[in-house]
């Protein structure tokens, strides 16, 4: 791309600081830094957990000890001294759970720096979200009115309490401790995260919603999500993130769990745009996510969508096992990564029911130097007869020092059924550019509206509010990155 | 007033000369038209005009309402109201019709100190332009130029243009790949937005379309420079004799 050297200077000039890089000022409770037996014991007392849940943590501490950190994505950095982490950081202001007038008020002006005002939110948009800061949930919304519908929406630490038998019983159902190096980890030092339990026959009347947010320095994120969504339900579950920037890197491994009985569906959005480091690659997230949906019942039905724009690394695959019959999954994602940014990320379909079915539309944008990784994986297995996948993947290059790469795994069982995969690599041209510019756009909205453009398919999956944040965070996340 | 005045421009490029020393006045209330044969510079100086990155001067100057365009890029010289109407506007895949419009139009608001306008107001504006110009709602949902036809893509330009109600406007070969019936509908799109307070600039090959755009001023361009300039009649003479007979009279 041809650009006058005024105008990369201008853009330079202009371009990506960290809009969320702020620390909130709050005295934090913390566990003593590194991991043993013993801060596994401690998470667990401080939560106040019941004996089978701290074996359980136990059990996947010494897996995790046994296991190796995976190597197989392009993605490079250094290696993470886990000694160096605090698995557990609390505010001190303990706030209560069911008012929002008793929370911190500092607290509540970082939600509002973030753009999500919680009384706004609960007000405007009738959102129900469940805050995770640091380990502890916060606050959660709109109980009340879920409760009498008989949906449990809280913190999954107040779920153990509550309903511990639910928790029990799925736990660990869909992503076993030992299913990967960070999964096991999370499994023994998780802290906080949301439960959610859809009885049956009951349709969620609004949109669940948390946002995490790493703020306590040096402090790990393992936050672990269960969604239980009985027969003849249907869920849409939002999950936003960002954390403060920081020079040090800083670890977030996540579990999801989602389980879908007969005709139940669930959709799972994602909006993340944790710290990415800067420029030159400095601080920033490691997101180190292990996603699975088990659609366990007839017709049942599994939705990831996904913006990722922040994060130094993203390592990450929603996934889908389609058990049951005519069950269906799906899998929308836009990856953006500038500067320094790698992505690794991308979805595993497994088909095992027949007539299963099962799409992927992935967006890859590369900016700057960053590398971005469209990885995925269609099995279908022996009896998934009459079953279908189809895989589309497009990867849009800004400026010539970035990569896209994509790496497909296909396994077919059966000749009983029908795969398909697409790929294109395109670049913003300068005719397109000059075209907006004419119009009188500057450089930063014509990229970011042709970039959206590109997106489309996957930004019309999310629910209206969010898919207005993502469309800006996109245009936030390549500023500077046209010239 | 002149609107837009172009001073002796000079313009190469890979080191071939394009432009060489061309100059041009155009007052409010004009139309002119620039024709010249294949290779003589016409989608230069429009691109040069427009400020594309690569068409700089060497030497020479514009002026915008007598302000001078060489320190302004292309997007700060569209806001302050300089219009290309594209001989082949651009696919923008995903972009939708309307919000691409009204993010333009909005720009071009702010820069005039106006309230940028919401959506709903946004939205009926559009449409009352739109079914004068015989846009159809549904090409405004569509993305912008993805699968138009000529004619429908010529449309939009124009309908692009009533909208962002430019000082100077310029046509670049309008009238390719158009039959008659859109050809008409085009030209009254354009000639519905002449006043006395802009100015039109048409560049073209054939006279064909100046029977509907009737210019106040014809110029001929030939290899880099105007060389020869009259009225209406200059279209017609180019028609009966051909560029060449100008040319080598010139």
């Amino acid at each position: 791309m041809v650009a006058t050297q005024e105008t990369i200077d201008k853009v330079k000039e202009v371009s990506s600081t960290y809009k969320y890089g702020f620390v909130t000022d709050l005295e934090a409770e913390k566990a003593p830094l590194g991991l043993s037996e013993d801060i596994v014991k401690f998470i667990s007392h401080k939560k106040k957990e019941p004996k089978w849940l701290l074996e359980w943590r136990l059990k996947a501490y010494k897996k995790w000890l046994s296991m190796e950190a995976p190597n197989w994505a392009m993605v490079d950095f250094p290696k993470i001294n886990f000694q160096d982490i605090y698995y557990y950081s609390a505010p001190k202001t303990k706030p209560k759970l069911n008012s929002l007038d008793e929370v911190d008020p500092e607290l509540l002006r970082t939600y509002e720096k973030l753009g999500i005002p919680i009384k706004e939110q609960e007000v405007l948009a009738g959102v129900a979200v469940d805050y995770v800061f640091d380990s502890v949930s916060v606050a959660t919304t709109f109980r009340e009115k879920l409760a009498k519908e008989g949906i449990i929406f809280c913190p999954i630490s107040e779920a153990v309490q509550s309903h511990p038998d639910l928790v029990k019983k799925y736990i660990g159902s869909v992503i076993p401790i030992s299913d990967n190096y960070y999964a096991a980890l999370n499994s023994a030092v998780f802290t906080d995260g949301s439960f959610v339990y859809i009885p049956k026959d009951v349709k969620c009347p609004m949109e669940l919603s948390t946002y995490f947010r790493i703020n306590e320095q040096n402090s790990g994120q393992f936050e672990r999500t269960l969604i239980i969504a009985e027969d003849n339900t249907y869920v849409s579950y939002l999950e936003g993130c960002t954390a403060p920037q920081r020079d040090e890197n800083q670890l977030h491994a996540a579990v999801v769990e989602l389980v879908a009985m007969n005709n139940a569906e669930i959709k799972y959005s994602t909006v993340q745009n944790w710290y990415p480091g800067d420029k030159d690659g400095k601080g920033g997230i490691y997101n180190f996510v292990t996603k699975r949906g088990n659609c366990l019942g007839k017709k049942s039905k599994i939705s990831w969508t996904q913006v990722e724009t922040g994060s130094a690394i993203t390592w990450k695959y929603p996934s889908c096992v389609l058990k049951g019959d005519d069950s269906v999954g799906e899998f929308y994602s836009v990856a953006v990564a500038n500067n320094a940014q790698q992505a690794d990320t991308g979805t595993k379909m497994i088909h095992i029911g027949k007539n299963t079915k099962s799409t992927i539309i992935s967006k890859g944008i590369s900016a700057g130097k960053a590398q971005n990784t469209y990885r995925g994986q269609v099995q279908i297995q022996k009896n998934a007869k009459g079953s279908r996948n189809f895989t589309q993947c497009d990867s849009l290059l800004i400026g010539d020092k970035c990569g896209a790469h994509t790496v497909p795994y296909i396994n077919q069982f059966t000749p009983h059924a029908r795969v398909e995969h697409e790929a294109t690599t395109s670049k913003i041209s300068e005719d397109q550019l000059f075209y907006c510019l004419q119009r009188g756009l500057d450089t930063e909205q014509a990229t970011s509206l042709i970039v959206n453009g590109f997106c489309k398919e996957v930004m019309k999956e999310l629910p209206m509010e969010f898919a207005v944040e993502a469309q800006k965070l996109i245009g936030i996340s390549l500023e500077g990155s046209v010239g | 007033m002149s609107l837009l005045e172009i001073k002796n421009a000079k313009l190469k490029l890979d080191d071939k000369d394009i432009l060489k020393g061309l100059s041009l006045s155009v007052n409010s209330g004009e139309v002119h038209a620039i024709m010249g044969p294949n290779g003589s510079g016409k989608s230069t100086l429009s691109y040069m005009l427009a400020g594309r990155d690569g068409y700089e001067l060497e030497s020479g100057e514009v002026f915008l309402e007598g302000q001078s365009l060489s320190d302004m890029e292309a997007d700060e010289r569209a806001r302050s109201g300089l219009f290309l109407a594209f001989q082949y506007p651009v696919e923008l895949p995903g972009v939708g019709g309307m919000s691409f419009l009204r993010e333009a139009v909005n720009s071009r608001r702010k820069f005039l100190g106006e309230e940028e306008l919401d959506h709903l107001a946004f939205v009926k504006e559009a449409r009352k332009v739109a079914s004068k110009m015989f846009v159809k709602d549904e090409m405004l949902k569509r993305a912008v130029n993805v699968g138009f036809s000529g004619g429908e893509k010529k449309r939009f330009e124009i309908l692009q243009m009533a909208m962002l109600k430019p000082k100077v406007s310029i046509l670049d070969e309008t009238d390719s790949g158009l039959d008659v019936d859109a050809l008409k509908i085009v030209s009254d799109g354009v000639n519905a937005q002449r006043n006395d307070e802009n100015a039109i600039v048409v560049i073209t090959h054939y006279q064909r379309l100046l029977d509907y755009i009737v210019p106040d001023f014809v110029h001929i361009l030939s290899d880099g420079i105007i060389i020869k300039s009259g009225g209406p009649e200059l279209a017609l003479e180019v028609e009966k004799n051909g560029y060449a007979g100008l040319i080598n009279a010139a």
